[in-house]
C-alpha cells in the first residue's frame, strides 16, 4: 500500500443524527467527505463495502460479503460475535447509480426495507438513510439489537434512564 | 408520539452530563421540591441550581411550577425510557461505521490522485 501520510489531520468530522420519524421509521443522516460517484462506489463494491459496514466497536467480525448489486440481486452478509454466527441477506429493489439504492432484509418476516439516497453538494456527499419497518415491535427489536451490538459504552447512562423511568413511571 | 429529534437528544444528554443536574433528576423522582431545598440538598446557592434546573427545564425533563413565592419542581412530560438510550447507540452504531466509510473514501480520492490521468477515460 502507500507510504503513510499522516502529516495533515483530514477533515473535522461530521455529524450522524438519527431520527424515529414515526413508530415504523427511522432515518439516519450523514455527510461523506467526498463525492458521490466514490461513496457509491463504496457502497456497492463488495471489497470496499466490507472494510466500513462493521467498525470495531460492534465487536462482530465480518466473515463473508457476497453482493449483487442489481435490480434484483442478493446480498448476503455473515458476521461472527463470539462464539456465534449470524447472516443478513435480502434483494436490491432499486439500483440508481450515484442517486439511490432500496434493498430488503429478508433474515425474518418483520425485516426492513431501507432506502439510502446519496446528493453531492460541494464534492461531499449528503447520505440520507431510511429504514422502514413492517410494525413498531419489528423497529423496537432491530434497533435494540443493533444498538446492543455496540456494548458498554451506554451503560451507566441506561441505569440511570431506567431508574428515572421508574420512577417517572411511579407519578 | 414524543419526537425525539436530533437536537433534542443533544440537549437530553447534555444535561445528563451533569452530576447534580443527574441528582435533581433522581431526587424529583422520589418527591417533588422546590429550587430552595434543591439548593440545601447539593449545597449550592440558588442562583447556581435555578441554572441547572433551567437546563432540565428546557429539555422537558423537568417542569418548574411557581405557588405564591415558591417555585416548585417536578419531573417533566418527557418520558425518559430506555428508548432514548437505545437511538442514541444506534447513533453510535451509525456514526462509527460512517466514520470508517468516511476513511474508506478519503483512500479512493488519494488513490484517484495518485493514479492521476492515467486511469480516466
Amino acid at each position: 500500500m502507500d507510504a503513510p501520510r499522516e502529516s495533515e489531520p483530514t477533515h473535522m468530522k461530521n455529524r450522524t443524527t438519527v431520527e424515529r420519524k414515526s413508530e415504523r421509521e427511522l432515518v439516519v443522516t450523514r455527510t461523506i467527505n467526498g463525492p458521490v460517484r466514490l461513496v457509491f462506489e463504496a457502497w456497492t463494491k463488495p471489497e470496499l463495502f466490507r472494510q466500513w459496514w462493521v467498525p470495531k466497536s460492534m465487536g462482530m467480525s465480518l466473515l463473508s460479503c457476497e453482493m449483487d448489486v442489481r435490480v434484483g440481486g442478493r446480498y448476503r452478509l455473515e458476521f461472527a460475535h463470539g462464539d456465534s454466527q449470524s447472516a443478513f441477506f435480502g434483494t436490491y429493489k432499486e439500483v440508481t447509480p450515484h442517486s439511490r439504492l432500496v434493498w430488503t432484509n429478508e433474515e425474518s418476516d418483520e425485516g426492513s426495507v431501507t432506502t439510502v439516497t446519496f446528493a453531492e453538494k460541494g464534492g461531499k456527499t449528503l447520505l440520507v438513510m431510511h429504514e422502514l419497518y413492517p410494525s413498531k415491535e419489528a423497529l423496537d427489536a432491530a434497533g435494540t439489537g443493533a444498538a446492543d451490538a455496540m456494548g458498554e459504552t451506554f451503560e451507566q447512562l441506561d441505569e440511570l434512564l431506567v431508574t428515572l423511568g421508574a420512577s417517572v413511571g411511579r407519578s | 408520539m414524543v419526537q425525539y429529534t436530533p437536537a433534542r437528544l443533544d440537549d437530553s444528554f447534555a444535561a445528563l452530563s451533569d452530576a447534580t443536574r443527574r441528582g435533581v433528576l433522581e431526587q424529583l423522582g422520589r418527591s417533588d421540591a422546590s429550587i430552595t431545598d434543591l439548593a440545601e440538598k447539593f449545597h449550592m446557592t440558588l442562583t447556581g441550581m435555578k441554572k441547572h434546573v433551567g437546563v432540565l427545564e428546557e429539555t422537558g425533563l423537568v417542569t418548574t411550577e411557581k405557588v405564591g413565592r415558591v417555585r416548585t419542581c417536578k419531573l417533566g412530560p418527557r418520558r425518559l425510557e430506555k428508548e432514548t438510550a437505545w437511538l442514541e447507540r444506534y447513533r453510535r452504531l451509525w456514526d462509527a461505521r460512517f466514520d470508517e466509510l468516511d476513511k474508506v473514501v478519503d483512500q479512493l480520492k488519494r488513490k484517484e490522485k495518485t493514479d492521476g490521468r492515467t486511469k480516466r477515460e
